[in-house]
């Protein structure tokens, strides 16, 4: 009776054009634009990705053009200056500090994201494959997991830098096989709770083939912890990046990082250059708290009842 | 005097998204060693009226109007007035005992704490009273279980016990926010008989806040009908199931799947309960109603009557009789 | 009668325990969910199914639609066995018997749009369906359930728990299923919105010729949509019949105690009436009473009902009881007619 007098009143606006939905992430975007600290934090990460991928347009110095009529006198020649276009200066060996800068602020950055996305795509399809599967499988995988993870993993990137030779690749390589431990282990705890949801039932209730579930109503609902955790992943890998850099394990000459650059600074610190110390570390930082923040107005945004 | 009086209490929320009226204008008594229901299908109210009356709305929550106990304003007095008022005069049960249970003491403990903090009892004797009023709410062999942890007893057990924390201090008004909602019909049967012989033992005066008319119909004197934050409908609760005035009274009565009558198509009320954050301007059951009219629209109704107060611009004579 | 849609004979579903703090060679205990129901559904009927919380109806309806793990007994559909089918034919076969559960939001994918979760079983199963057509179907069915088909693209969580409801039972019946099985559609929404979904459920049963196994803890709501009812408890049937003659003379005693548990909205009805509280709790599962589940609650158990597990008698012609004493009226009369 109800649904034939609602059928009727339908009928007149059943032509409508189909009305756009707000979807969960227009809603999280809406409060995180909310987010005063997340928002300026967001908009530092802008001047500084800017800063990192085009800011060598600004200079007419080369990264590794070392510049001998400066080299001789570096504390007072060699600092911040307009007029020579070394805008933060020479570093230690004469070359142009701010087309430095550039270059570490860019492979740090590069390290953290990349790192975070093979942590992203491996740690969640390895979690959320093992939460589902539960069972036998998800034992067995979970404790490769709790095993590799017993391993010091800084032990294990210094030994793979110092026996397969100090390379880029391998420095990608060791951070990769780390940092998606911890993501598959948050990936299959979330995966534990949403498959008892009923809206998974209901796939498998249908006839939705396994990896269909895991693609289609497993992956989008860990979606929103997975940036999160990801997001708050890329800064601890450019202070694990910084430190082996730090120590001379990381990134070698002619390539740098901020790690790198800091530590050059460090060990200059004693001869009245505070330049070479300052600029890297401030890009670091600043980099640093923007992740963090950024990372944190996700969370609330994404999950607003964790509040 | 009336114990309770509430007079055009009002709550508003604060939230993200602007506010939201939760309680507009609402009016009634308790008298002494009366039950009242106050019924409502979700956002209409119900528990937020209780609460607001209580001082416990959420922090983005204001309450306006009055509700006066034994005369006295509860909205305006002391946080040290109101306090003893609630821990001595006014007890509240709610739907889950586990939210108001520590997890973490023994029944004894939480109970005997009670009574040494209120009425200056030592520990001793007031677990022996605790372990009465435990014997009290039918509770088998009460005086070994009191020892026990909260997640030790089942459902229909632990409203048992709130029943029981709510008693000790011989409160003059029980209010129980949906008591059995959570709870098996036959559990449930089990509790509302242990409502009605606390009330004859204690005189105890109860506020019971449900959605369900079968439970109102065994249980209370007085029906208050809440859709939208506001009264809608209130009698005697024989009155009101006998001869319901208001629309929607009578179109929840007839949306409910009856029991004891034989196979009648149930009569749903279209629509949707109401947008909190958007009431409509006039009648906020206006947009549901089989029987609205032009004011209905534009003009909230006022609520009129003596014994039997109704909020409904048409008058009884011309609803049609369905 | 013709031949049953579905036949569960002695399904039996038991889930292993493991006790906490346990080592691992600790032997798990087991908790029988559902131990040992039988019963039919003719084509076209709805058959209700009642029980408290614990007495293993919504195990029922996962068993059917495989989602809990059987570990004895049968299910045939249409005389064929569902359990002894591969896998792939297994899912091939869900087609035909679709569910609608009981939290109306948490059973919609909050990441995708009704017109996705809609058209999800149809997807599956008959992926070269071309586009436009599957969102024609997606659209009559919304309009047919009640909702406004230009809505395909909003998200659940921007629809009321009714409306959300309507999607479920869009989604269950886009593959025209042959058995819809309901588990407790309608606890979770409000009177007045209840009465809505019962109607449309009704509704649709009758047009569409369904098969339907209503599932729920309200006896008034089962009554209202089910040609018959199932009583459980504690994982066993207590007792079955038609709707009416189980409500008008309730032979097992749990069942007249579950009758008069119910309040009906009448004041002067429900005052005057002879109450018949069923004492004590549900026992605990893991550790069920022997012989006859009900007995630790039952007023009229005797010594006897600790040995055997009670048979099941025949009261009349489809009315099945399993409680031996169940001539004995130690109720009175609890159920009156107004």
């Amino acid at each position: 009776m109800f649904s034939r007098t609602t059928a009727d009143q339908l009928a007149g606006v059943a032509n409508a054009q189909a009305v756009k939905g707000r979807s969960l992430w227009q809603d999280a975007f809406r409060r995180f634009i909310r987010n005063r600290a997340a928002l300026i934090s967001l908009v530092l990460l802008g001047f500084v990705l800017v800063f990192a991928f085009f800011g060598q347009y600004l200079s007419p110095h080369e990264p590794d053009f070392v510049d001998f009529s400066l080299r001789r006198d570096i504390k007072n020649l060699g600092a911040p200056s307009i007029e020579n276009a070394h805008f933060f200066g020479l570093e230690q060996e004469g070359r142009d500090l701010y087309t430095r800068v550039v270059q570490g602020t860019r492979i740090s950055i590069l390290v953290g994201v990349i790192g975070s996305l093979v942590a992203v795509v491996v740690g969640t399809l390895y979690g959320a494959f093992a939460g589902y599967m539960g069972g036998r499988i998800d034992s067995v995988m979970m404790r490769i997991v709790d095993i590799l993870i017993a391993i010091p993993f800084m032990f294990v990137i210094i030994l793979l830098l110092v026996v397969f030779g100090r390379s880029m690749v391998m420095l990608f390589v060791g951070v990769g096989l780390i940092s998606w431990l911890d993501m598959a282990r948050i990936a299959r705890g979330q995966t534990l709770t949403i498959k008892n949801k009923e809206f998974v039932e209901a796939a498998v209730a249908t006839g939705v083939k396994p990896f269909t579930v895991i693609l289609r109503h497993i992956v989008p609902n860990l979606a929103g912890i997975v940036i999160v955790y990801a997001t708050l992943l890329i800064p601890q890998l450019i202070i694990t990046e910084s430190f082996i850099s730090f120590l001379g394990l990381g990134i070698q000459e002619p390539m740098t990082s901020l790690g790198a650059l800091i530590s050059a600074g460090a060990s200059q610190l004693g001869f009245g250059t505070p330049w070479m110390i300052g600029f890297p570390l401030f890009f670091f930082l600043i980099t640093l708290y923007a992740f963090f923040f950024v990372g944190d107005g996700l969370r609330d945004a994404l999950d607003p009842k964790d509040r | 005097m009336s114990l309770l009086q509430i007079k055009d209490l009002r709550v508003e929320f604060q939230t993200g998204d602007g506010a939201v009226n939760a309680v507009n204008g609402v009016s009634f008594n308790v008298e002494k060693g009366e039950t009242l229901a106050i019924v409502g299908e979700s956002g209409s109210g119900k528990s937020q009226t209780a609460f607001a009356a209580m001082g416990l709305l959420a922090r983005n929550g204001k309450a306006i109007g009055q509700a006066l106990y034994e005369g006295k304003d509860l909205l305006t007095m002391s946080r040290k007035e109101l306090n003893r008022i609630r821990s001595n005069e006014v007890a509240m049960i709610f739907q889950d005992p586990m939210t108001s249970l520590n997890p973490y003491m023994r029944i004894s403990d939480q109970m005997a704490e009670v009574l040494q903090l209120h009425k200056g009892m030592s520990k001793k004797d007031a677990v022996n009273e605790a372990a009465k009023m435990l014997d009290a709410v039918r509770i088998p062999d009460a005086k070994a279980r009191i020892t026990m942890y909260p997640h030790e007893f089942s459902g229909g057990m632990r409203q048992r016990i709130m029943i029981a924390m709510a008693l000790l201090c011989q409160p003059k008004l029980l209010i129980a926010d949906e008591p059995t909602t959570a709870l098996d019909v036959t559990v449930q049967a089990q509790i509302m008989e242990l409502f009605g012989d606390i009330r004859k033992e204690f005189g105890t005066a109860v506020i019971l806040i449900t959605h369900d008319l079968g439970v109102v119909a065994g249980f209370c004197d007085r029906t208050l009908v809440l859709y939208g934050g506001q009264v809608m409908e209130e009698a005697e609760t024989e009155a009101l199931f006998a001869r319901p005035s208001h629309p929607y009274t009578r179109g929840l009565l007839r949306a409910v799947p009856r029991f004891d009558r034989k196979d009648e198509a149930l009569l749903a009320i279209a629509g949707e309960p109401p947008d909190m954050s958007r009431l409509p301007e006039g009648c906020p059951f206006a947009p549901r109603c089989a029987e609205v009219r032009d004011i209905c629209q534009t003009a909230k109704p006022v609520i009129a009557g003596e014994a039997h107060r109704r909020a409904c611009h048409v008058p009884t004579e011309e609803l049609s009789h369905v | 009668m013709s031949d049953p849609i579905l036949s569960v004979r002695d399904l039996r579903v038991t889930f292993d325990i493991k006790p906490s703090g346990a080592w691992p060679w600790t032997p798990h205990k087991s908790l029988q969910a559902v131990g040992g129901m039988s019963f039919d559904v003719q084509p076209g009927e709805c058959l209700g199914v009642v029980g408290e919380s614990g007495s293993g109806k919504s195990t029922i309806a996962r068993a059917i639609c495989g989602l809990a793990p059987v570990t004895g007994g049968d299910v045939l559909f249409e005389g064929e066995s569902l359990l002894s089918m591969s896998p792939e034919a297994r899912r091939h076969h869900r087609r035909y018997v679709q569910m609608v559960f009981q939290d109306p939001l948490a059973a919609l994918n909050p990441r995708m749009t009704v017109g996705e979760i809609i058209a999800e079983p149809l997807i599956t199963h008959e992926p070269k369906l071309p586009k436009a057509e599957v969102r024609k179907r997606v659209q009559d069915l919304m309009e047919r359930v009640g909702l406004l088909p230009n809505l395909v693209n909003r998200y659940p969580h921007e629809f009321s728990g009714g409306q959300c409801q309507r999607i479920g039972i869009a989604r269950a019946l886009i593959l025209k299923p042959k058995l819809l099985i309901c588990d407790e559609p309608v606890s979770a929404l409000d009177v007045s919105v209840q009465a809505q979904v019962v109607n449309l459920l009704k509704e649709l049963q009758k047009d569409l010729g369904l098969s339907m196994i209503f599932i729920a803890h309200d006896l008034s709501v089962v009554k209202h949509i089910s040609d018959r009812i199932a009583v459980m408890y504690l994982g066993r049937m207590m007792e079955v019949a038609g709707a009416e003659a189980l409500t008008s003379n309730p032979r097992h005693p749990y069942t007249r105690g579950l009758i008069s548990s119910v309040p009906v909205p009448d004041p002067v009805l429900e005052k005057s009436r002879p109450r018949a509280v069923i004492s004590g709790e549900l026992p605990s599962p893991l550790d069920p009473p022997s012989g006859c589940v009900f007995r630790t609650r039952c007023p009229i158990t005797r010594e006897a009902c600790a040995g055997e597990r009670p048979a099941v008698a025949q009261v009349a012609d489809g009315h099945l009881v399993s409680c031996p004493y169940h001539q004995d009226n130690a109720f009175g009369d609890v159920v009156q007619t107004a």
